[in-house]
């Protein structure tokens, strides 16, 4: 058998081999066999001395064509089966996507707390300060400063928990106004707060009662502050707070701190003002109590009631979030049942 | 106020239905809580005169009556009531008719014998039983004034009105009367009220040969006036009176006492009436109380009085708590025949006082407490002894005993327009104002924006500038007013650092998987001092409102584990609950606890739950130290924080707590709930951990600042230890710490092992050290070195054997 024979045989002996291989490393093999240094290739080129001098370009080139059919093929074999085992790989790795993840535990801010956070937020976006006062007051800032004298009939409106003859558990959050009103220095421009916190009175508990709920104050004192102001400003946190459509209305109420004094009525959320059980059938919801500040409240305070006046305002978070999300007993808020509190997942 | 439409309709022209009044009125003056119509639900109820009465032939106590009702025939009715008599007026419920309750009532058999229909008591009409006239309580009511039979009976008993419910607050006292209501009216429809005053008739002797009147102190009983009213007959007040009355939720008693009330309900003025003739000697002290002095009052119940308490004498004794309540010798009984009659003005507070001290509110002491019209007091005298008179068939004496006096006069308030619409935020016009003034029932001149008003004295309420801008505003409409916002300088809107810590603190813990809860600051006597940081005394309200809500808490964990008991009692075992709130501190020798925010959590059960996919896992002492080690990272605190073992604390598993110090102050703690404590109330095994905000957010803090991330390759080295049990990870780090050289980054511990393959008593702790320069690479034989110095340190200093 003369050489070229002996090579194209090799080709086609071995090309039938590569096509069959199923595995890549059985592949490397016949590489390393076929196209290494003591392969049948380099073994046949070795044959060439024996051939006439004018053969042996021939010869070369044919056998280095061989050589270059079987890299082909090899490379060829080699990218199949190298798809091939991604494809096992991929089916093998395929999983099920609906089966549940991980959960994470993630806590839930107290409803609130999310509702003060967002009056709060709603306030600090129109330059006002936040300001906590004590939770433990003197009947002094809780009353007195706020023109409640001793033995005023106006102290029925609320029953507070003394803890002598002059220290209570406040009974709403105006104090911090008398506490605020008193230190600020109007020289460095107009007052403007708020002060949200817990406050008690002496009530039992109930759906509707609780000793303990919260209050959220409002205080805006300078030299030209109107009623109008007071109206456009709980119009806007009552935008905020209830939707964008809502109206409010304000009706004569009495507060000793406030003159004049006026209840807020918010359009129903609910209904949208045609009347529903939630409104009591009226179209309206009482949500808060506001006034222009009185004028012996500054006074008091040190502040010159001929110059500087304003409005004051004080809302209920419970209150709030009763109505907003229909809960209809107040004890919810402090029993701590994780059901009830885990329901209300941060809102926006 | 319960106030009758009918009435009011007498005093002033309301051109509107009650509902659309209540409404109007709510928005412009006082609120009314509610529109009630007497006889709503009520049907076919009319008047009837029993015409004859036999015994039931098969009861003892029922009766068979034959009831004219206006029809041709009379009705028989069977009735059980035991004060019917032949000749009565009655109430009479027809057949197929609707009383209270939504009852029907039909043709029946009682007892075999035929019932057309019911004769009623006032209660089954829907009268409370305070209303109801109590010689009537036990029984049917009868008229005592001849109807027509078949006459309405709801029209005739008053039920056909409307009544609104006017909550009067206490700066508007001047509509606890009709007429002040009827002002109020008047000024929301531009109606001028029209009051009938009619002259008393004096015609028995001169009050001064009866009685005298002396006030010790003006101050008492600024305005003291009496009247005599003499030969008076003792009776039922004719249906007109007691009609008025129960629509006002008053019960009528008799003629006298009746009118006192209907003065009251009218003016606003409470009056008392004395028996004439039971009073010691005809000498009237208004004086004040000395202290242990008796009055037994009206109710019958003896009070020891005190020399706060004002007190009307006979010249002996007391015989009224002034104001508040009579005294039970001298009330006006069957047998009177002469009556003083007292109206007056007293000082406010110790009204409110003494009403108070012997829990004696009244509607006499609920008014003279917020005030009362100067200008009505003798109005209100001259009236009811003028009805006394002609409802008791007296005479009134001649003259007013007058021991005190207030001469009433108008309070002059004068304001600008400019200042009424600088305050409004308006424009409103001086016609305007004027106008409403006016509506107002106030006098007014104007000249130049500058108002001089004259306030009558039924509204004593106002004095000063901003009362008259309320009464502007409200009669305006407050709808009328626009809305803007303020208009002032600018002003910077931010947090303080501490405010925005806290909310920090919270969303922190919330990312870690607690739920906020918000628990009680009153809590029981036992919870307060518990689970404490700092030592104090307890705080406690004078008069809790139940033994769980006494005291003022000085810790947050037992609010949450009553939380947790409260889930846990409701099959809820996985929690992990977080409350940030305040603690009530006090020392011995303060009175006024110190309130410092804390932060404290409580968890139970799993943490995380079984899946397909992860094990459960349930809380221990390490999961909740991440917690707090997480939450205080936060706070790039300066000192080093560490957690020294606690063993002492009552509540805490001693062998699984810690109290958490910065630097050498405690600030927290962390553990495990005592197994006798958890016992004790009926809690599972709970992790709990306490910390006081105040002293972190005063601690020193480093500040934020930037580094370049490291150029230099790090190098690590693990080691293997094995030390006696007892040693403390914290010790073993010291030691790594204190030799590592300046080149250590981290020690991470990342094995501990006890138990197979170790002597007993012995443990292995691995390590994982982190080695990096800033400046250049580390070499082999630095790292080397630095390792080796940290071999030999433990081994010689915690005789730790390297693994």
């Amino acid at each position: 058998m003369d050489l070229k024979t002996k090579l194209e045989q090799l080709d086609q002996e071995n090309q039938k081999r590569i096509k069959s291989v199923k595995e890549l490393d059985e592949l490397n093999k016949i590489r390393v066999e076929l196209l290494g240094k003591k392969g049948p290739i380099t073994e046949a080129l070795r044959g060439m001395r024996d051939l006439a001098p004018e053969e042996r370009p021939k010869i070369g080139e044919f056998a280095n064509q061989v050589k270059a059919n079987l890299q082909e093929s090899i490379a060829e074999r080699k990218a199949l089966l190298e798809q091939l085992a991604i494809h096992a790989q991929l089916a093998k790795e395929t999983i099920d996507v609906t089966l549940p993840g991980d959960q994470k535990q993630v806590g839930t801010p107290h409803i609130l707390d999310q509702i003060m956070d967002d009056i709060e937020d709603f306030f600090i976006g129109q330059g006002y300060q936040v300001v906590d006062g004590p939770e433990v007051e003197e009947d002094h800032y809780n009353f007195e400063m706020l023109n409640i004298p001793k033995d005023h009939p106006a102290r029925d409106m609320q029953d507070t928990f003394y803890l002598d003859d002059q220290l209570l558990m406040r009974s709403q959050t105006s104090p911090v106004q008398a506490r605020t009103l008193e230190i600020h220095d109007f020289s460095k421009g107009p007052l403007k707060m708020i002060s949200p916190g817990r406050v008690y009175r002496r009530d039992n508990d109930d759906a509707t009662h609780s000793h303990q709920f919260h209050q959220v104050e409002g205080l805006v004192i300078d030299k030209h502050i109107t009623m109008a102001d007071l109206k456009g400003t709980l119009l806007a946190l009552a935008q905020h707070v209830f939707g964008a459509d809502r109206q409010i209305r304000l009706r004569p109420s009495f507060f000793p701190f406030t003159e004049p004094s006026v209840e807020v009525d918010v359009s129903c959320f609910r209904c949208g003002g045609k009347g529903c059980a939630i409104c009591k059938y009226s179209g309206w919801i009482e949500v808060l109590g506001a006034g222009m500040v009185h004028p012996n409240v500054l006074t008091n305070a040190g502040v010159d009631a001929d110059v500087y006046g304003g409005f004051a305002f004080g809302l209920g978070p419970d209150r709030f979030a009763m109505l907003k999300y229909g809960i209809d007993d107040i004890r919810s808020f402090y029993q701590g049942d994780i059901r009830f509190l885990s329901q209300f997942q941060q809102e926006g | 106020m319960d106030v009758s439409y009918e009435w009011l309709k007498e005093l002033v022209d309301v051109p509107v239905s009650p509902e659309e009044l209540a409404d109007k009125v709510s928005r412009t003056g006082i609120e009314v809580d509610s529109v009630t119509h007497p006889d709503a639900g009520l049907k076919k109820i009319v008047v009837g005169k029993v015409l004859s009465l036999a015994d039931h032939p098969d009861s003892d106590h029922l009766h068979v009556a034959q009831v004219d009702v206006g029809e041709e025939a009379p009705l028989q009715i069977v009735c059980g009531a035991p004060n019917i008599a032949a000749g009565q007026t009655v109430i009479v419920a027809l057949p197929n008719s609707w009383v209270g309750g939504h009852t029907k009532i039909k043709k029946s058999k009682m007892r075999g014998v035929e019932s057309n229909g019911m004769i009623c008591a006032l209660q089954e009409l829907g009268f409370s039983d305070s209303v109801s006239p109590k010689a009537y309580s036990a029984g049917i009511y009868v008229f005592n004034e001849a109807i027509a039979p078949g006459t309405d009976a709801l029209e005739a008993l008053g039920m056909t009105d409307a009544i609104l419910d006017f909550e009067i607050t206490p700066n508007r006292a001047d509509a606890l009367g009709m007429r002040g209501v009827a002002w109020e009216v008047g000024a929301t429809y531009d109606e001028k009220p029209h009051f009938k005053d009619i002259p008393v008739e004096e015609t028995g002797k001169p009050i001064t040969d009866l009685l005298t009147a002396t006030v010790t102190d003006e101050n008492d009983a600024p305005a003291y006036q009496m009247r005599v009213v003499s030969d008076v007959t003792i009776e039922e007040s004719p249906l007109w009176l007691q009609r008025r009355l129960w629509n006002a939720g008053v019960r009528p008693v008799n003629n006298i006492v009746d009118v006192t009330n209907l003065i009251m309900l009218e003016y606003g003025q409470p009056l008392h009436a004395f028996d004439y003739d039971k009073l010691a000697s005809h000498q009237i002290l208004v004086r004040r109380a000395t202290n242990g002095e008796h009055l037994t009052t009206l109710d019958g119940n003896d009070h020891e009085l005190i020399d706060d308490d004002i007190v009307i004498t006979d010249g002996t004794r007391p015989v009224a708590l002034a104001g508040v309540m009579g005294g039970l010798d001298t009330e006006i009984t069957a047998s009177t025949k002469t009556v003083v009659i007292e109206a007056a003005k007293f000082a406010p507070v110790n009204i409110r006082r003494t009403a108070l001290r012997y829990n004696l509110r009244s509607e006499a002491s609920s008014r003279f407490e917020k005030g009362v019209d100067v200008g009505s007091i003798n109005l209100a005298l001259d009236e009811a002894a003028r009805q006394m008179a002609t409802l008791g068939h007296g005479a009134v004496a001649t003259g007013t005993l007058s021991a005190s006096a207030i001469k009433p006069e108008p309070v002059i308030v004068n304001i600008s327009l400019a200042r009424i619409n600088h305050v409004l935020g308006a424009e409103l016009t001086a016609e305007t104002v004027t106008t409403i003034f006016k509506r107002l029932g106030f006098g007014v001149t104007e000249a130049d924006g500058l108002f001089t008003v004259s306030i009558p004295t039924r509204r004593w309420d106002i004095s000063i500038e901003a009362d008259l801008i309320e009464e502007i505003a409200r009669i305006y409409g407050y709808d009328e007013l626009p809305s803007t916002l303020p208009t002032t300088t600018m002003t910077i809107g931010q947090f303080t650092p501490s405010q925005t810590r806290r909310r920090r603190t919270r969303k922190l813990l919330e990312g870690l998987g607690l739920t906020q809860a918000i628990t009680y600051s009153l809590v029981a006597e036992a919870d307060a001092p518990a689970f404490a940081l700092e030592a104090s005394e307890p705080t406690q309200v004078a008069w809790p409102m139940t033994n769980d809500h006494s005291t003022l808490r000085q810790n947050l964990v037992t609010g949450l584990l009553n939380a947790i008991a409260y889930n846990v009692a409701r099959s809820q075992n996985d929690l992990a609950l977080y409350e940030q709130g305040r603690v009530f501190l006090r020392s011995k020798d303060q009175t006024r606890p110190v309130e410092k925010e804390y932060v404290a959590g409580a968890i139970t059960g799993l943490t995380r739950q079984k899946s397909w996919h992860e094990a459960a896992q349930a809380v221990d002492f390490y999961n909740v130290k991440g917690i707090v080690e997480t939450l205080l990272g936060d706070y790039r605190l300066n000192e080093p924080v560490r957690y020294v073992a606690l063993t002492d604390d009552p509540t805490l598993h001693p062998g699984q707590s810690a109290s958490i110090l910065l630097g050498d102050k405690r600030i927290g703690l962390i553990g495990r709930i005592h197994p006798g404590y958890a016992k004790a109330h009926s809690l599972p095994d709970t992790f709990v951990f306490e910390l006081d905000l105040d002293a972190l957010l005063a601690a020193d803090r480093s500040d934020m600042t930037a580094a370049p991330a490291p150029k230099y390759p790090s190098v690590t080295r693990d080691i293997a230890i094995q030390v006696g049990i007892e040693v403390e990870h914290a010790a073993i780090e010291a030691v790594i710490w204190q030799n590592a050289g300046k080149y250590l980054q981290d020690s991470h511990l990342f094995d501990v092992y006890h138990g197979k393959n170790l002597p007993f008593g012995q443990k292995s702790m691995a390590y994982t050290l982190t080695y990096r320069r800033d400046d250049q690479t580390l070499t082999e034989d630095e790292v080397n070195a630095a390792f080796a110095k940290v071999q030999a340190a433990l081994e010689t200093e915690l005789h730790a054997v390297i693994r």
